[in-house]
């Protein structure tokens, strides 16, 4: 039986076909088991394995290289903050150890109510509105502890949800179709173009 | 200056809130030169962005066209896009993707038509949420306008355009890792050659192009070479992002001619934060070279900042004034570089981590003056002994700020700690004040 809920398996499929070779649907399909379960569980990593025809060893060894993907479970709302050096200079390390302060963790820990994980990040391009802050990859763009505090509430109270959906969940438009070019006469077509500039080529150099 | 009346060209849409938009983008002349490359031979397609001498826009600053070209003799398998921007402080890729993702799909289908590829993938960083959501769903919109799918504009030529999310990995901005990561692994540079002309995407010849690249194609198709090259310097033709941060009053995205110098960079953006002075900064992300204050009238081109020692990089200029220490600043730096090592190359893998070592115990004071040199011979042993790069840009700070500060470093070692008072460099300082 499919560990994935709802239409997360027929989700998955459709991307898998997108790619000529199918473990390159790797990440995105763990950002799926990222989007249903939160973080990497054993159930949504032997789909992955199964999936793209792979050993979960594989699956796991590779999700392991990336910072986004998650072993372990972590809180609703994943907040990042950036100590990368424009960030430093504008006061990133003092917000982030704001943050441990308003949210009751330390860094890579998660609040005790399990809603909030904080981590500390390196750049994440926005530099012009410095330090960066994060909500589940969405930027926030609070600079200074007052705002911060204020965005944690309103999420904390589910007022952002439209803006920031719960961790896990990255991309929420979908593509409308399957692959479109047709294939098979590709082929042929590219073997004619090819003559055809060949062709062009030598009647230039006459 | 010249500069405040010149035209914009990939971001010519930065002052509409809708410029995401399919409508705005037609509005505003999209998908024309698209219309113009597909009544056009490929090969003339690809000629003409050879003769505009794009550079790439992705660090390297190789010729775009060229790499379109030379590979006409093996015809291309798969055009994959570099959109996986994390050079510390460059940020106009993120921009190009999140406010004008239809710019960067019609490069996108230029390049594939000249190529002769069926099939491109846009491989963004996975932190770009909303990049990801504003490119799949412009990509959506131009599959149903007709710019993408089968029979283009109803032309012969096909393409589909998958959107690749990443997972947060500095090092697959390298195109060897990036291509590694596109296969499902785990994103670890290859061992070139073979490049990936020849043997890329799933072993066969693929093209990797940074995104600021092809969003460039548009306007190179629609208005022809001779236009691009009128503008920038002899050999960096055009216009390109800049991108300001750190230490300036308005930090921010300034599109300008090659060759603009950071005097008249910091004109357009306010100049130094009020009531400080410039210390050192870097012209292309950090691991290139760092400036000084006497590096400021360097033409902002290609061969401007090699020849003063430096490289021109992603063009993301950060700044620091004299409240900066740069001992500091280096150390965040290599923690950077510790952290985003992926592991493959010993050199790298243990060198960046002994270089943190002793960076830190320099900061605090602890350090010695042996130390330095030790720092250096590590660096020695570093750059160039790796697959790729990050290894070349994680020594670049500390060699070129012990060049120009040496003394700085010295004086942590006498104080036995810090001189600098670290929230005076903050900006949270400035606000406050």
């Amino acid at each position: 039986m499919s560990h994935f809920q709802n239409d997360l398996r027929k989700r998955a499929e459709d991307l898998v076909v997108l790619y000529p070779v199918k473990r390159s649907a790797m990440l995105p399909l763990l950002h799926l088991v990222q989007e249903q379960d939160g973080y990497l569980s054993e159930e949504g990593i032997t789909e992955v394995a199964e999936l793209v025809g792979t050993s979960e060893a594989e699956v796991r060894g590779t999700a392991a290289f990336y910072d986004m993907f998650h072993l372990e479970p972590v809180g609703k709302y994943v907040v990042g903050i950036c100590t990368n050096i424009a960030c430093l200079l504008a006061g990133g390390e003092e917000l982030l150890e704001h943050a441990t302060k308003k949210l009751g963790c330390a860094v890579g820990g998660t609040s005790s109510d399990g809603l909030f994980t904080l981590e500390e990040t390196e750049c994440l391009a926005d530099c012009d509105i410095a330090p960066v802050v994060q909500v589940n990859h969405r930027y926030v763009r609070t600079t200074t502890p007052d705002a911060f505090d204020a965005m944690i509430e309103e999420v904390r109270d589910g007022k952002r949800e439209s803006e920031i959906p719960p961790h896990g969940t990255l991309i929420r438009v979908r593509r409308s179709s399957g692959l479109q070019a047709p294939r098979e006469e590709i082929a042929t077509q590219r073997a004619s173009a090819q003559a055809a500039r060949e062709a062009r080529a030598a009647k230039e150099q006459n | 200056m010249a500069t405040f009346s010149a035209p914009k060209i990939v971001s010519s849409r930065k002052d509409f809130d809708d410029s995401y938009t399919l409508s705005r983008y037609l509005e505003t002349g999209g998908y024309i030169a698209l219309k113009k490359a597909l009544g056009m031979f490929p090969e003339k397609v690809a000629a003409e962005v050879d003769a505009a001498s794009l550079l790439g826009r992705g660090g390297a600053g190789f010729p775009a066209g060229r790499k379109w070209s030379m590979l006409r003799k093996s015809p291309i398998s798969y055009l994959v896009v570099n959109g996986d921007e994390s050079e510390p402080a460059t940020f106009k890729d993120h921009y190009l993707i999140e406010r004008d993702p239809h710019q960067l799909i019609e490069g996108v289908v230029i390049a594939s038509y000249a190529l002769q590829v069926s099939q491109a993938f846009i491989f963004l960083r996975g932190e770009f949420a909303l990049g990801l959501e504003r490119v799949q769903q412009a990509v959506n919109e131009a599959y149903a306008h007709g710019a993408l799918g089968s029979k283009i504009f109803g032309s012969d030529f096909s393409l589909d355009i998958v959107v690749h999310p990443g997972a947060g990995a500095y090092i697959c901005g390298e195109e060897t890792a990036l291509l590694d990561s596109l296969e499902g692994f785990r994103g670890q540079p290859r061992l070139r050659p073979p490049f990936p002309a020849i043997a890329g995407l799933y072993a066969r010849p693929t093209v990797v192009n940074n995104v600021e690249s092809i969003a460039s194609v548009p306007a190179i198709i629609d208005r022809g070479n001779e236009w691009f090259q009128s503008m920038g310097t002899e050999k960096s033709k055009g216009y390109t992002l800049y991108s300001l941060s750190g230490h300036v009053a308005h930090p921010g995205q300034f599109e300008a001619p090659l060759g603009i110098t950071l005097r008249e960079l910091l004109e357009l953006a306010g100049g130094v934060r009020a009531g400080h002075q410039l210390k050192f900064w870097t012209p292309g992300g950090s691991s290139t070279p760092m400036f000084t204050a006497e590096h400021l009238d360097v033409p902002l081109d290609y061969e401007g900042v090699s020849a003063a020692g430096s490289m021109l990089g992603t063009k993301a200029l950060q700044i620091f004034d004299e409240t900066t220490c740069v001992v500091r600043a280096v150390l965040r730096w290599v923690e950077f570089y510790k952290h985003e090592s992926c592991g493959k190359c010993t050199p790298c893998r243990e060198g960046t981590w002994w270089l943190v070592q002793i960076m830190k115990d320099l900061e605090a004071g602890k350090g010695t003056e042996e130390d330095l040199t030790k720092l250096l011979d590590l660096c020695d042993n570093i750059a160039g002994r790796s697959f790729c790069a990050l290894a070349d840009g994680a020594v670049a700070p500390i060699i070129s700020s012990l060049k120009y500060f040496r003394d700085e470093y010295i004086q942590h070692l006498n104080q036995g700690g810090c001189p600098f008072d670290p929230i005076a460099s903050t900006l949270f300082e400035t606000a406050g004040a």
